[in-house]
């Protein structure tokens, strides 16, 4: 490693907003080759740190030196020029376009498009990420987008490269061969500063890490000399007990779903090919799989969305697959999809009218076609207060309310409903410690009350403390199910489809594939 | 530099005040127009604005013919409205009234010279009926191939000013007339007309039945399942199909609630204050309904306002044309700028504007 001063120091680094201070005076420094880690809650304030680092949020006071040099970037193109570049956990990529000319737009000056492919290859390769430049981007994978977005910043040489929660979107194989290329890129002297809340990462990637909370740095210490326990109390700040899962039980099943079908919805949509799954009353069915594989596609299939064959999904034994999602809500089988803002539930209008939503049916919410209004409030309100969500009324709309608060008032609009079957996609997605474990806790409260639930996760470490089943959905077909008890990480991997026939390859791989046979 | 920054919620204050701001500007805006027309600007906006309703020498006259403008602009815009919110835009509200008209006055024209309480009604019936299957046209179109009913409809205004100048020439031409184009005058003929109700106020069946399209509206929107249905469309369209909301169905029904009312006021303007089916029976209610409907915020009360101010703007421009000289089609680009100036301010109900640079994401 090179002596003198370190690559980047941050020093008494805040930033406030109305309501909160994401950040209260937050130091630290890495050195150059080194892979940092930045660790802490969703709402520890990583994303604002990084975000002043990047050039997108001034900070209210203090300073940061880049290799010595004061760096205050006034914007992001500021900070590249500086040579900082970052990889963003949601990619910005156009799916029309090719990779080439995805990277060329995010370039301020593209040279022309056979130098800048070459370059593409010859970068892509010499890290071991395999490219084609000429593929458009909705052909690819979520790691190979990924891939896309790490090229682009290396095209820049850059001196330090930000990777915000970059596996949250990979297989645990595709996680391996990025720890590979992260591993090689820091050799050659580019820092990294490695945004993440999985301690099991960060523990086997870096040398050093930034522990967050609150705002406030907490600790700074070496992660491969610590247990993840300890790092994750330093974390959390205090012990958060597990979810506490019943016992498998053995009841009679609820949902079953067989031999689903659908063609893709849209251009970039997915297909959903034979699916079939059973859960029995008080179950609870983990799904996995990487974002893209049908999860959309199968949450609409069940939610009465998009309608199939009638025998295709059956609860309690009658044929439901035909109706829509009224008719199936009014039959017991609830849903929550993903996207809380537009889906689940409708930005604009205050809680009431989304507690209306879906409550219409089961709580008869309507009489002969005249809402009741009153009743949408008391429903709307029975959901504040019996999950927690912080509002100041069932008045204001939903966008108003945080991602945590509004989740949970999504779910709680489903649980209080008391479904038969009750379907969720990425229930904690994007929500603080506090509620995941609050939603993670009630639904495994409905399924011990009778019910039967699906999960549909990203997060394995949550299907694995929830499910007592796991099934991976890959490229829109569902693996069979099996017990969650005794199930290893590496089997899982293999069942999400393994690396997506991606591997670390060697610099010649790339070209070779590119060559016209 | 100016930038604009979404509010949380939408602001009370601005919601309320942008169509009396857009009213003001209309009006400096306007008279820079006028002005530049050769025209004093201030007496321009007075006898716009003020002479229908208080000049003594206009004032008896043009007073009723606020109901008389004002009925069938409330009653094509209520229906609009909810339309408007769910995000079906039916822009061929002058080719349904057209089209009710017509079917309206046949009706009552195949029972000359007969009389009877039934006829009337019936004809209100039929165009209420005319008016929905016109609308059907673009609406079927759009459920089952996904076509734009925007471009439909509005095709379809043109289609019925065909029909009904072929209608005044030939099949609906009043045998008595000695070839001269135009139908029977209904007005004439008691079992089919829609007269005054109260002498001298301008009052007739067309305008009972907007306020009532107002309240049955405003109770739709604010109670009925239906209202909810198309705001949700409008504001979330996936949340909308998650609900249980079929995009189809609720297309039909906006469509065809536009549609009818929309027919209806075709039907009472051709068996009232027109009279007669004619060759430029057309007179761009429909499409100045849709101005009305935005200025009135989408919302029945501000569009019964809206539907006054703008049957104000339409008497005064008349008496501005023959007292003062002013072009009709400098009224129509007054009138434009009215929902130019409310749309642009629109912006400051949801947004913020704000000076200088941008400091935080």
């Amino acid at each position: 490693m090179t002596a003198g001063p370190p690559l980047l120091e941050v020093e008494g680094i805040t930033k406030a907003y109305p309501g909160v201070v994401a950040n209260a005076g937050v130091s630290f420094a890495i050195r150059h080759g080194a892979v940092h880690a930045l660790l802490g809650e969703n709402g520890a304030g990583k994303s604002t740190l990084v975000k002043i680092i990047y050039g997108l949020v001034r900070p209210d006071a203090g300073r940061m030196r880049l290799a010595g040099a004061p760096y205050a970037p006034a914007s992001p193109a500021a900070a590249r020029a500086a040579g900082v570049a970052m990889v963003f956990q949601h990619f910005s990529l156009f799916e029309a376009l090719t990779v080439a000319e995805n990277v060329a737009l995010g370039m301020e000056r593209p040279p022309p498009m056979r130098r800048l492919t070459a370059r593409i290859r010859a970068v892509s390769g010499a890290y071991g990420l395999p490219l084609d430049p000429d593929r458009p981007v909705a052909d690819l994978s979520a790691g190979e987008r990924q891939r896309v977005e790490i090229v682009r910043c290396l095209l820049q040489e850059p001196r330090l490269l930000i990777m915000d929660e970059p596996t949250s979107v990979l297989t645990p194989q595709e996680v391996e061969i990025l720890f590979g290329t992260l591993r090689r890129i820091a050799a050659e002297g580019t820092s990294i500063l490695y945004i993440s809340h999985k301690l099991e990462e960060i523990i086997l990637l870096c040398e050093s890490a930034t522990i967050l909370r609150g705002g406030k740095v907490v600790a700074g210490c070496d992660p491969r000399q610590r247990a993840a326990r300890e790092l994750a109390e330093m974390m959390v700040g205090r012990l958060i007990a597990p979810a506490a899962r019943a016992a498998a039980p053995g009841g009679a099943p609820v949902l079953e779903v067989a031999g689903l079908s659908l063609p893709p919805a849209g251009p970039h949509g997915r297909a959903l090919r034979e699916v079939g799954l059973t859960v029995a009353a008080g179950e609870i069915l983990g799904i996995g799989g990487v974002a893209g594989n049908g999860q959309d596609e199968l949450l609409a299939a069940l939610s009465g969305e998009r309608r199939a064959a009638a025998a295709a999904v059956r609860l309690d034994g009658r044929p439901i697959g035909a109706l829509g999602p009224a008719a199936r809500r009014a039959a017991g089988l609830c849903a929550a999809p993903e996207e809380r803002l537009g889906h689940a539930a409708a930005p604009d209008m205050t809680l009431t009218e989304n507690a209306l939503l879906t409550g219409a049916v089961r709580e008869r919410l309507v009489r002969r076609g005249m809402i009741d209004w009153r009743a949408a409030r008391a429903f709307a309100a029975r959901v504040v207060a019996a999950f927690d969500v912080r509002t100041p009324g069932t008045e204001v709309p939903a966008r108003a309310l945080s991602g945590g608060n509004l989740q949970k008032f999504v779910i709680g609009r489903e649980i209080l409903q008391r479904p038969r079957a009750l379907v969720v996609n990425q229930p904690t997605w994007g929500v603080d410690a506090a509620a995941a474990a609050t939603i993670r806790q009630a639904l495994i409260d409905l399924a011990a009350g009778g019910a039967a639930v699906v999960v549909i996760s990203q997060d394995l470490d949550e299907l694995l403390e929830l499910a007592h089943r796991f099934a991976a959905l890959n490229e829109g077909r569902l693996s069979a199910a099996r017990p969650v008890e005794g199930l290893t990480l590496r089997e899982i991997g293999l069942m999400l489809g393994g690396a997506h026939g991606m591997q670390a390859a060697r610099p010649e791989a790339g070209r070779l594939a590119h060559d016209p046979a | 530099m100016i930038r604009l920054e979404r509010r949380p919620a939408p602001s009370a204050f601005w919601t309320a005040g942008t169509p009396v701001l857009a009213v003001a500007l209309t009006m400096v805006a306007g008279g820079v127009m006028f002005a530049m027309l050769g025209k004093d600007p201030v007496a321009t906006i007075r006898t716009i604005f003020w002479d229908p309703l208080f000049s003594p020498q206009y004032a008896a006259f043009s007073r009723p013919q606020l109901l008389v403008k004002a009925g069938p602009l409330i009653l094509i815009a209520t229906g609009l409205a909810l339309g408007f919110r769910a995000g079906i835009w039916n822009i061929g509200a002058e080719g349904q009234y057209i089209v009710g008209a017509i079917c309206g006055a046949a009706v009552g024209l195949a029972f000359y010279p007969l009389g009877g309480w039934y006829i009337f009604p019936l004809m209100v019936l039929a165009g209420g009926l005319g008016g929905w299957a016109w609308a059907m046209i673009p609406a079927l179109l759009k459920v089952r191939f996904g076509t734009s009913e925007i471009l439909v409809s509005l095709m379809l205004v043109y289609v019925a000013e065909k029909i009904v100048a072929a209608m005044a020439v030939g099949r609906l031409r009043n045998p008595e007339a000695s070839g001269f184009p135009g139908s029977r005058n209904l007005a004439r003929y008691p079992a089919a007309s829609n007269p005054e109700l109260i002498p001298g106020t301008g009052l007739h069946w067309g305008v009972v039945a907007a306020f009532l399209a107002v309240a049955v509206i405003w109770l739709v929107l604010a109670r009925h399942r239906l209202g909810f249905q198309a705001r949700l469309a409008g504001l979330a369209p996936r949340a909308a199909r998650f609900a249980g909301v079929s995009p189809g169905r609720l297309t039909l029904a906006c469509m065809g609630l536009s549609g009818a009312l929309a027919g209806l006021a075709g039907l009472f303007e051709v068996a009232g204050p027109a009279g007669q089916i004619r060759i430029d029976f057309g007179s761009g209610y429909g499409f100045t309904a849709i101005i009305v409907a935005f200025l009135g915020r989408l919302h029945p009360a501000g569009i019964l306002l809206a539907g006054f101010l703008m049957a104000l703007t339409y008497i005064g421009g008349e008496i501005a044309q023959f007292v003062i000289g002013l072009p009709a089609a400098a009224i129509q680009a007054f009138q434009g700028m009215l929902l130019f100036f409310l749309l642009g301010l629109d912006l400051a109900a949801n947004y913020r504007l704000r000076l200088g640079r941008r400091a935080a994401a």
